[in-house]
Formats: structure tokens, sequence, C-alpha cells
């Protein structure tokens, strides 16, 4: 059992998760709720990193830090050297590749509350902060679960974005996805076949989570 | 319900809007009073109704009830929905899905008045009870039927302690019995409401029924408003009569005026017709004449009775539509006037014979003619 590794997948997944859903729900509710000039090409640039291959999102990434280039030498300048090859650079990178999993499902959930829900809350006389708070994110709630399901599995089974940009170091970028390729490429099969149960384990529990709140969702918001 | 009667003053509101379409309206409604805002679909009614909730903002215009005023465009003052203490309940309610009945209500409740979260929901069932809901506080949206819904929107409106209670069209969503059962539930709670109430409606028989007044919108513009009985009986325009739906609608001419002590008469077709009050109109002027179909009475056929004296009318049966225990009945005249409409009793019908192509005799009474002024007005041009 891959100590370091299983470390590395849960930090990675969990910090993933914590700095993408608030980014998830003010991109997602922005986006829900307001029509503006080029809408089509945010939700098409949020949905990319679905479809891009990991490769190309990687070999970007590490171009983009590179200390060659202005992004890359900001970035030296705050962290005190490169990231590439290191636990923030994957971070960041899976910040990037998890951005359309963050945003969708909480998309969705914010569209699917009536505009005159939120008006009878203005009438109320709930300011729109209460708004929010009181009705708005308790009726999206099923979407945030969700995207933080998908996110945190999403992030335990990324492998190629995290190679390319973390390469495979043990303690540092070594996540649970790249140890099965990295036992399994030392003939360690048996430790190979105990990560891949893990991950298994892991993402179908996520799935569970998903149908939970959701199945849970369609009763409660029948005819509302 | 609760702590001394409150000074509310009466809804004064004039709303200009170019877009979503060009509105021009100016409603009043005094504290007590219950006004029907009536028009057909499209006519402004529910975008009134926002303008008036906050919910849209008006480039022209002015809304105060009493000494506040929601909204001044030129002194660009606007107060959002929050600052107005306005009830409004919605067409399809709006109820919030994830709250229990009484969670709902309490969520409105001013927290100034009622601090602290029992207290809220303490009042908050006393006004459940007020609108028959007691035992039910703890449901869902879902697990309501429509009535109950529409209770629970009704509740949370009045439970803001609002100035002006708006209902946007309240009983479209429920079934026929509930809706019955809604509308005598409005008029007993309404009595105990001294601030403006104002009912949106499409179906003219509610508003007549409900509401003390009513105000006739057509394409944003205010075409009529008055008492609810007057208005539907006395249009002002020959579109208005329509849009109350009046069908009786014949251009003819003023032969002799009435006087206070005399009928007076026009010249329709080839005949004159007695008019018991012809209005401001003179010898010789071109008017329209309205009659609602109530006031057309059929003759027997076989045996003629006293009335028929009161302009008797002839003519052929062209359409017959049973409608249950009245039967509707299209009299054709001739194919420059068009036909009269009137209902009879579906077994009259029966007994008399009369059935399409049968010649019959109507009269039509002199107290119920109305007389318009046969052109447009400006405002129903518009």
């Amino acid at each position: 059992m891959p100590a370091d590794a299983t470390l590395t997948s849960l930090w990675l997944a969990g910090l993933t998760a914590l700095v993408l859903i608030p980014v998830g729900v003010a991109a997602g509710r922005a986006l829900a709720m307001n029509d503006f000039p080029g809408k089509g090409v945010v939700e098409t640039l949020v949905l990319l990193p679905l479809i891009l291959p990991p490769t190309v999102l990687g070999y970007y990434l590490l171009v983009a830090l590179a200390p060659a280039n202005p992004i890359g030498q900001a970035i030296a300048a705050l962290f005190g050297g490169s990231l590439a090859f290191t636990f923030e650079g994957i971070l960041i990178a899976s910040l990037i590749a998890n951005l359309p999993f963050a945003i969708q499902p909480i998309q969705r959930s914010f569209e699917a509350i009536p505009e005159n829900v939120r008006e009878a809350a203005w009438v109320s006389g709930l300011s729109r902060l209460q708004t929010l708070w009181r009705i708005e994110l308790p009726l999206a709630w099923p979407g945030i679960v969700t995207a933080a399901a998908l996110v945190i599995a999403h992030t335990l089974g990324e492998f190629g974005v995290i190679l390319m940009v973390g390469g495979n170091i043990p303690g540092e970028t070594q996540t649970l996805s790249i140890a099965i390729y990295d036992r399994l490429q030392a003939f360690q099969e048996r430790e190979a076949a105990t990560i891949s149960i893990i991950l298994l384990v892991a993402s179908l529990a996520a799935l569970a989570v998903v149908h939970a709140t959701t199945g849970r969702r369609k009763t409660r918001g029948r005819g509302a | 319900m609760s702590g001394p009667a409150k000074m509310v003053g009466g809804l004064e509101a004039a709303i200009g809007l170019d877009r979503p379409f060009a509105m021009d309206a100016q409603i009043a409604c005094a504290p007590g009073e219950l006004m029907g805002l009536i028009g057909p679909s499209g006519s402004g009614k529910t975008t009134l109704l926002r303008a008036l909730a906050g919910l849209v903002r008006p480039p022209r215009g002015r809304i105060s009830v009493g000494a506040r005023v929601w909204q001044d465009a030129e002194a660009r003052t606007f107060l959002p929905p929050q600052a107005r203490r306005v009830g409004l309940v919605f067409q399809d309610f709006a109820l919030f899905p994830h709250l229990t009945a009484r969670e709902t209500v309490a969520l409105a409740i001013d927290p100034e008045a009622y601090a602290g979260r029992s207290a809220q929901l303490q009042h908050a069932e006393r006004w459940l009870t007020r609108v028959n809901l007691q035992g039910l506080g703890d449901r869902k949206p879902d697990a309501l039927s429509g009535g109950q819904r529409q209770r629970v929107a009704v509740a949370r409106a009045l439970a803001r302690d609002p100035d002006v209670l708006l209902l946007d069209e309240p009983f479209s969503a429920v079934d026929q019995m509930t809706r019955e059962r809604l509308k005598r539930e409005l008029a007993s709670l309404r009595a105990s409401l001294d601030i403006p109430i104002i009912l949106v409606t499409h179906d003219l028989d509610e508003a007549s029924a409900l509401c003390d007044r009513l105000t006739l919108l057509h394409r944003g513009h205010v075409l009529q408003s008055g008492a609810a009985d007057d208005m539907l009986s006395r249009p002002a325009s020959t579109t208005a009569a329509r849009l109350l739906g009046h069908t009786n609608i014949f251009p003819a001419t003023v032969a002799q005026p009435s006087t206070p002590d005399q009928a007076g008469r026009i010249a329709w077709r080839d005949t004159t017709l007695e008019v018991a009050d012809t209005g401001p109109f003179n010898a010789g002027e071109r008017v329209a004449w309205v009659l609602p179909a109530d006031q057309i009475v059929m003759h027997r056929r076989e045996r003629p009775s006293l009335g028929e004296r009161e302009n008797p009318i002839t003519g052929a049966v062209s359409e017959m539509a049973r409608l249950g225990a009245e039967t509707a009945v299209t009299l054709r005249l001739d194919d420059e006037t068009g036909a009269l409409n009137f209902r009879i009793a579906t077994h009259a019908a029966r007994r008399n014979g009369v059935e399409p192509g049968v010649d019959v005799t109507v009269s039509l009474l002199a107290d119920g003619i109305h007389l318009v002024p046969e052109r447009a007005s400006e405002a129903d041009a518009i």
C-alpha cells in the first residue's frame, strides 16, 4: 500500500475541490443567471479541458510554467522557483483540468431555479445575499455535491496531465493513478491491483454520492 | 391582525414602458378596495403588477402608496422590492421547494416586528390558521395540493404586513371546485384587510364577482375604469365592449334622444329601436349600440306575449350551442348587419322547437341597450 501516493492523491483531490467549489458556485451561478455577449465562448472554454487530450493540456501548462515566459516568471517570483515537477504545479494542472466538472453541474442546478422563486424571495423582503444563502444555495445543493464528488473522483483518476506537469516523483507528484502505472512498469502487479481496487471503490463511492443527492432532489423538487 | 391598525394610503401609479412593449397606464386603488385588472392576454396586466412590485423598473412613471413614494422616475427614486412592503401572489405561486409551509411564511415576516426564529414560526402558524392551513405547517410544496399551495402563497404575501397586496391570476392554477372555494376565502379575507388589493385576471366573471372596481387594460393602455357592475353593462367604446365579452355591437343613428321622462329612439337597419337612455348623444349622431346577451328575450313561438312590443326583431336561427342548462343561440339578421347572440334555457329551446333554420322573434330590452361612440376612440386605436 503506497502511503505516499495515497497521501498525495488525497491532498490533491481535497485541495482541488476546496478551491474549485467556490469558483464553481460563483462561475456557475453567473453563467446560469446572466446573458452576456461571449457567453457561448466562455462556456466552450470551460468545457475545453473535458475534451482536450490531457497531454495537450499538460504540454501547454508546462510551456506556461516555464521560466522563459511572463507567466512562468510571475509564478517563479511568487513561489520562489519553477512549479514544473512540484506538488503546486500538479495542483494548478488539476484545477484547470477539473474546471468543467466543478462549473457544469452547479450551473445546471442554478439554471433549474425558477426566476420567480428568487423574485418571490425579494418580494418577501430577503436581500440578494439572503436570497442566495437561504433559497438559492439550498436549492442548488445537489449540484454542488455532484460537482465536489466529480472533482474528487476525477482528480484521483487523473493521469496524463499530472504525469506531464509533475512527472513521477514519489512523495511529491506521484499520485495513485501514476503509482499504478509505475508499479506495473516495475512488474509489481500485486500493488498495482491493490491501488486499482482503491480507486475503483473511490469512484463507485463518488457515483453513489451523486446518485443519492440528485435522486433525492427529483422527488423533492416535483411540482413546486 | 397584529398591533394597532396602521395607516395605509391608497395606491397611485403611472407607468410608462417602451420595452418589451409600449405601456402608458395610470391606475389607482383605495385602501380596502379590491381592484380588478382585466384585459386580454398580452395587454400588460402582469407587467404592470411587476412594476408595482419593483421587479421591473419602468423608465417613466411614479408609484406611491399614501405618502410613501416607491418610484419616481423623474426624481430617480426607485425602491427595490425588498423596501416596498408589497405582498405578491405569483400566478404559479413560486413557493420555495425546500421549505415547509411554516418556514416559507416565517421567512416573509419582518424580523424587526418579530425577533427570533421561534417568534417568527409562531406568527407564521397564526397566518397558516388564518388561511385554513392549520396542521399543514410541516409540509413542503410537493406534499400540498394546488389550493393549499395557493393559500401558502397568500399567507406568505400577507405575513410581510404589506401596504399593498397584488394577486396575479391566483386562481388559474387550481381546479374548478378549489377555485370556487378559494374565491369565497379571498372574499372573506379581504374584508379584514385595509390595504389596496389588486387582482389580475382575464376571467370577467371572476372579476365582476370579486372586485369593487375594474380597470380594463388593452395593449398597455387603460381603456376604461369604473365600478365592476357598471363597467360590464356600460362599456365606454366598441373596443371596450368587445374586450368585455359583448358580441351584440351594431352601428345606428340617434333618431330621438331620451329625456328624463321618455325613452329615446335610434334608427337601425330599416327599423327604430326604443332606448331607455341615449346618453350624451344628439339626434342624427352616429353611434354603436351594445346589448348584453341576457337583455334579449325570446318570444314563445305559438303564443305571442305582451312583451313583444318592446323592440321586436325576427331572424333565422343560424347556430345553436348547448352549454348545459343554457343554450347559446345565434340569430342571423342579414349579410350586412351580422348576427344577434343570446342565451335561452335549454328546456325552453326544446319546448319552443327552436332549431337551426327556424324563424324566431326576440325583444331587445330598451333598458339594456347602451350607446357608445360609433368610431373607435383614440385610445382604442393605439
